[in-house]
């Protein structure tokens, strides 16, 4: 306490404000601060995906065998995916609906590649919040617009896979993909 | 801190004479919980909750790091060592279904123990700094027994981490890089098992550091009770020990006769089934619910079905999903402010007419119903009772408390602790106003005098 007192009245007395000092505890701060803060940056970044799990991977899927109104699901780094064959009527539905209102607008001509309009490639995980969405085995409930339905919180997906009903804030992701015959796609 | 009259501690013997002058360690447990700590004398047993989550605290300790010693944290292998902790190791059944169970106990005590600052506004100054503590212990709890929830690594495990860093994925921008972030992958896998795991061994200890200071802020007023009328005088308080640990040794003994009734008898009830399947990324179960701990707060989240756009536009200022993890996080984070949403100047809701209607007949339905709700599947009619049951939720906090402060006329309050145990304790009276009810049957408890200073049976 004493020590303290005095301290405080030699420094007030003899030197106000900007001392000779300052510079050294500015300068040991400063180089103590950005060396912690350089720390932390492993810190963090340690819990990003590893190099395996962003280790590119693609998947070959054989589309030729699904009938029309047939899916199936596949995986992809992991995650479901739905491939599913249109009938011609669900291709008129989707059309029909194109410029319906929608959350998230999109056609379906631009969800699927020219030449296969029937073959519709989404990921099976809800954009909610992940779940995998019902619909694509037989007899699963396809929600109120005949595609997809999310039980977790309720969200419906058109045949085209695009959020119509719920709360998912967007359609079903379209991979990226390639058709590498006429019934082998690569995706990834 | 302490009340004036509170008992000093004098070692005994030549050991705790030593003891005391190194490391006074038996003098902080005795002014801490023991003869040294002045306790209202009129607690109820709502009081007893603190104890019992301490409690069970422990016991989630130790059934934990003991099961740790068994359990291995990799996808490939994680249901199998808790289904050969279930099958093969000495107890490990007894065990690992007192650490699930014990969650679930510790959970019923803390919502008590939260109930009770709600009805008696423990909230308020000067004890702000332990509710905001209590509110990080209960953050902490829950982050905690959410990563627990997932080392199973059954169908619930697995669809409980997705669903639950999704919410991440719901902050503008930063969202989905977050959650691959939080999860080191792309879906729940290894990497987000062995954090969780990491983790889950963690946060208890972090939780007991938060306890502690919890205790600690506690111990600067000491403990409300249920006039909310503060110690005035040594009567109104007797000594933690023997009387409280007496009482709370009680209310031990009957949640302790509840506990292992569930453990033995009922160790399943409170569990999901299909969390004894192991976890299928490509499948994603019927109906999946969190630990019903959490269902009030799900159904916060469940009920936003609509953005918030502006009308007519069809502009979207917040998306649905947003809306409804705001909402979630919302509902918790409230109670950080609560002490200063809620002004009345009196605390107990004994004396709060207007308070205590709106208590009973407002969040106690509304909380029941999000409980339901949070349970039930995401279909009519639970979604519309979770809205209005939301909608409700943040009126109270928000508008009703702040109101009801403002406008209630308070009972009149009894002078003190004391009169109001042997003044105002006739048979039917209402508040003791002033003086000691003239036609109090009652005049004074055994083993106290009349003139209400009390004479400890020691
Ligand atoms: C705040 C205290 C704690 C809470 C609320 C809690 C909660 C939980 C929950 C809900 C589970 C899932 C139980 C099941 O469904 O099987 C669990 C599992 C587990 N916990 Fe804890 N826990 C706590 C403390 C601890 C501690 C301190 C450890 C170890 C140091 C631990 C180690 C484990 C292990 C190894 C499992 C997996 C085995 C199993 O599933 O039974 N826990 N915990
Ligand atoms: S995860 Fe699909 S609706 Fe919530």
């Amino acid at each position: 306490m004493a020590t303290n007192t005095a301290a405080t009245t030699e420094v007030s007395a003899a030197e106000e404000g900007v001392r000779r000092r300052d510079w050294i505890h500015i300068a040991a701060l400063g180089t103590a601060g950005v060396g912690g803060a350089s720390l932390l940056f492993p810190l963090v970044s340690q819990m990003a995906p590893s190099a395996d799990v962003l280790a590119a991977s693609t998947t070959e899927v054989d589309v030729g065998a699904i009938q029309p109104g047939q899916s199936i699901k596949a995986s992809f780094r992991k995650q479901p995916l739905f491939v599913k064959r249109l009938t011609a009527e669900e291709i008129a539905k989707a059309k029909a609906d194109d410029g319906a209102s929608m959350r998230d607008p999109a056609k379906l001509a631009d969800r699927t590649k020219a030449g296969h309009e029937d073959v519709l490639v989404t990921m099976g995980v809800c954009t909610h919040l992940g779940c995998v969405p019902l619909g694509a085995a037989e007899g699963e409930n396809k929600g109120e617009f005949g595609g997809y339905f999310c039980p977790c919180h309720g969200s419906h997906y058109d045949v085209a896979g695009r959020i119509r009903k719920g709360p998912a804030p967007l359609n079903l992701q379209v991979p990226e993909y390639e058709f590498t015959s006429d019934t082998v796609i690569r995706v990834g | 801190m302490s009340f004036a009259w509170a008992k000093q501690y004098e070692p005994q013997t030549a050991l705790t004479k030593w003891l005391d002058e190194k490391l006074p360690l038996p003098r902080l447990v005795y002014n801490a919980v023991g003869a040294g700590y002045p306790v209202p004398r009129n607690l109820n047993y709502m009081w007893n909750f603190g104890v019992l989550a301490g409690f069970f605290l422990v016991v989630q300790i130790v059934t934990g790091v003991v099961l740790a010693m068994h359990y291995a944290a990799n996808q490939a292998v994680a249901f199998g060592t808790v289904e050969h902790i279930m099958r093969n190791v000495n107890y490990g059944w007894m065990l690992r279904y007192a650490h699930a169970n014990g969650a679930s106990f510790f959970f019923i005590v803390i919502y008590l123990h939260i109930f009770r600052g709600f009805f008696y506004s423990s909230y308020k100054a000067p004890r702000e700094m332990i509710w905001l503590l209590g509110v990080v212990i209960f953050l902490l709890m829950m982050a905690t027994a959410f990563m627990g929830y997932v080392l199973p690594w059954g169908q619930m495990s697995f669809w409980g981490a997705q669903v639950i860093t999704g919410l991440f994925s719901a902050i503008p921008l930063v969202g989905e890089p977050l959650q691959v972030w939080l999860l080191g992958g792309f879906a729940p896998d290894n990497a987000a098992l062995n954090r969780f795991f990491s983790l889950h061994f963690l946060l208890p200890f972090v939780i007991a550091g938060v306890v502690i200071l919890h205790i600690w802020a506690l111990h600067i007023p000491g403990s409300s009770n249920p006039t909310g009328v503060e110690v005035k005088q040594e009567s109104d308080t007797v000594p933690f020990h023997p009387y409280y640990t007496a009482k709370d040794g009680f209310g031990l003994g009957v949640i302790l006769i509840l506990f292992t009734a569930m453990v033995f008898f009922l160790p399943n009830a409170l569990g999901h089934p299909d969390n004894y399947i192991e976890a299928n990324p490509l499948s994603t179960p019927a109906h999946i619910v969190p630990e019903w701990y959490f269902w009030p707060f799900y159904a916060i989240l469940r009920a936003f079905t609509g953005d918030l756009s502006i009308p007519f536009t069809g502009i979207v200022l917040i998306p649905a999903k947003l809306l409804g993890v705001i909402a979630m996080f919302g509902s918790i984070l409230l109670w950080f402010i609560l002490p200063w949403l809620d002004k009345s100047p009196v605390r107990s809701g004994h004396y709060r007419p207007m308070f205590r209607k709106f208590f009973w007949f407002g969040l106690i339905p509304c909380m029941i119903a999000l409980f339901i709700c949070g349970g039930a599947p995401a279909e009519e009619p639970y979604v519309v009772i979770s809205q209005i049951a939301t909608a409700y939720y943040f009126l109270h906090f928000l508008v009703i408390l702040p109101i009801i402060s403002q406008i209630e006329v308070p009972k009149p309050l009894p002078f003190s602790i004391t009169e109001a145990v042997l003044g105002g304790a006739a048979p039917g009276g209402t508040s003791g106003g002033g003086k000691i009810n003239p036609e109090g049957v009652v005049g004074g408890l055994p083993g106290t005098a009349t003139d209400g200073s009390l004479q400890p049976a020691e």
